[in-house]
């Protein structure tokens, strides 16, 4: 197990450089997902209108994990149809189990080196879970 | 007498390597590594004589109870109590906690009552109090700690009413390491007719304990912390309080008599140790007890205390940016070093560290109220013990700079 299989380049620099970090004024759902066991948070916040993610924030702490894979993740569904975000969502979920995607990926395949350290798997996959709350709440 | 530079040669463990390094076990306050000494009693007793206790009447079964009762008179005599009745085994000192909350607290503790704890309490003597403080609307009251992680026994005047039925700390912090000052708070909780709960799961495995000169009426204990299998610990409360306790656990050993509609109790302590026991266990604590014993309480401290110094002293000084290390100083620090690194969450330093094969803890340490009031989320902890060196602590200071390094990006 090499380190630079879980830290790669992109982790380290969404984790210092968080993008669509904060929380949206005028946000139509939010959502809050926690590991209570290790601590990590993340807070989401959400404007969905028309059937399209129009904007997102995330809040949260935790590791660099948790915090690199939800900024990679807002930055993937801003401004995209509620629809493809869900299926991103699957996809994701389905490339941590070590499955076929079946999405184009791009940027999120540097968190497949998570796969090797399976104590930290659920620490990528919060914020996608948190999404998937958010969107089922946004739908209803 | 100090601790021999051989002892590691007694934890087999200790001569693995891990990820290509050699094993750096620095967890130990989660808990201890076992000597053989312990494992080969463990597997004695599989291999020669296991049986049920209190039961058989042939030759293997009485062995096995008069081992399991050794196993009680050492433990007594390791902890300072007046006689082996005085000692109650459990799982582990949740268990024991929970017994005490459970078999006393049920009794004696009514709406309005208040329970005394502190806010470094770890979760298995915080939530036993919840739930019986929810079931009998009793209050609880905690203890405020100051920014070195100690006591603030300021307002302990104010804090003991008449209405406190039990105060319950911890002896030894396992995420500050901070040693509490058990017997002016004792003091000061018997002035007021309250009973005086003692969680030892830090300080039985590092220090010569006496419970009756502790000023406890209650002292829970955690095996597995000390050399001795998981599974096993205990509770040490005098004779007469036991006796006037009800039972915990309802079944089989804990009777004197059973009828299809009622019961009647054993004596103290098998009143409280219902269905069987890890007795394979208990055994090999009895082992755990005599090793420690044969090293001396006094030298486990005092080498603890040398590789203490040396930690706060080595961290301190290798240039980490941004370390904070938790907790008092080192004159009431038992080996328990917690520290944040500002720009590198505890499971990313933890993670680089088992690259180089050094175990941490890191995480919360079971103490989240603690770590709330300090505005973290989670620490990262060192623990040391008898076989801990010096040059395990070069190793973390090393392994802590490099974890700084490829986290540069984030500062």
């Amino acid at each position: 197990m090499s380190l630079d299989d879980l830290y790669r380049d992109v982790i380290l620099d969404h984790y210092s450089h968080p993008r669509n970090k904060g929380t949206l004024e005028g946000a139509t759902v939010t959502r809050e997902g926690a590991n209570p066991l290790c601590g990590d948070e993340i807070r989401l916040s959400l404007v969905v209108r028309d059937g399209v993610v129009q904007d997102v924030r995330f809040d949260g702490k935790g590791c660099s994990i948790s915090q690199a894979s939800a900024s990679m993740m807002t930055e993937r569904i801003k401004g995209r149809p509620v629809q493809e975000a869900g299926r991103l969502i699957a996809a994701f979920k389905a490339m941590m189990r070590g499955e076929t995607a079946g999405e184009e990926m791009g940027d999120l395949e540097a968190l497949q080196g998570v796969r090797k350290f399976p104590v930290r798997v659920k620490c990528a996959i919060l914020g996608w879970l948190t999404l998937e709350g958010a969107l089922e709440e946004a739908a209803r | 007498m100090g601790i021999p530079a051989t002892i590691r040669d007694d934890f087999p463990i200790l001569r693995q390597r891990v990820n290509g390094k050699p094993l750096v076990y620095l967890d130990s306050a989660s808990t201890s590594q076992k000597p053989r000494q312990v494992i080969e009693a463990v597997v004695r007793y599989y291999e020669e004589y296991n049986a049920n206790i209190h039961r058989g009447v042939y030759s293997i079964a009485e062995r096995a109870t008069a081992e399991y009762e050794a196993a009680r008179a050492k433990v007594a005599r390791f902890l300072g109590a007046a006689e082996p009745a005085e000692i109650v085994f459990t799982r582990n000192i949740t268990e024991a906690l929970n017994l005490v909350a459970y078999a006393w607290g049920r009794r004696h503790i009514g709406g309005g009552d208040e329970i005394l704890l502190t806010e470094m309490e770890h979760h298995s003597d915080l939530v036993p109090w919840q739930l019986l403080a929810q079931e009998r609307g009793a209050r609880l009251r905690h203890i405020p700690f100051d920014d070195q992680g100690r006591l603030i026994l300021a307002g302990l005047d104010r804090l003991i009413t008449p209405r406190t039925k039990i105060v319950s700390l911890v002896h030894v912090s396992n995420t500050f390491g901070t040693i509490n000052p058990v017997a002016e708070i004792a003091r000061a909780a018997h002035a007021r007719g309250a009973l005086v709960v003692v969680d030892g799961a830090q300080s039985a495995p590092h220090r010569r304990v006496n419970v009756r000169e502790l000023g406890a009426d209650f002292y829970g204990f955690t095996g597995h912390k000390m050399l001795a299998p998981m599974g096993t610990g205990g509770l040490w409360a005098r004779r007469a309080l036991l006796e006037e306790m009800d039972p915990f656990l309802g079944g089989g050993e804990m009777i004197s008599d059973v009828w299809l509609d009622h019961a009647t109790w054993n004596e103290v302590p098998w009143k409280f140790e219902a269905g069987t026991q890890d007795v394979g266990g208990v055994i090999g604590l009895g082992a755990a007890v005599e090793y420690l014993e044969r090293l001396g309480m006094e030298a486990v401290e005092a080498h603890e205390r040398e590789i203490t110094a040396y930690a706060l002293r080595r961290l301190r000084d290798a240039g980490i940016p941004g370390l904070t290390i938790l907790g008092p100083g080192l004159e009431d620090r038992g080996g328990v070093v917690s520290f944040v690194i500002d720009g590198v969450h505890p499971h990313d330093i933890s993670q680089v560290l088992d690259t180089e094969g050094v175990c941490v803890r890191a995480g919360h340490h079971c103490t989240k109220p603690l770590h709330r009031k300090l505005g973290l989320g989670a620490s990262v902890r060192a623990s040391f013990y008898v076989y801990t060196t010096k040059e395990e602590i070069d190793i973390l200071a090393r392994a802590l700079l490099k974890t700084r390094d490829l986290f540069r990006v984030a500062g």
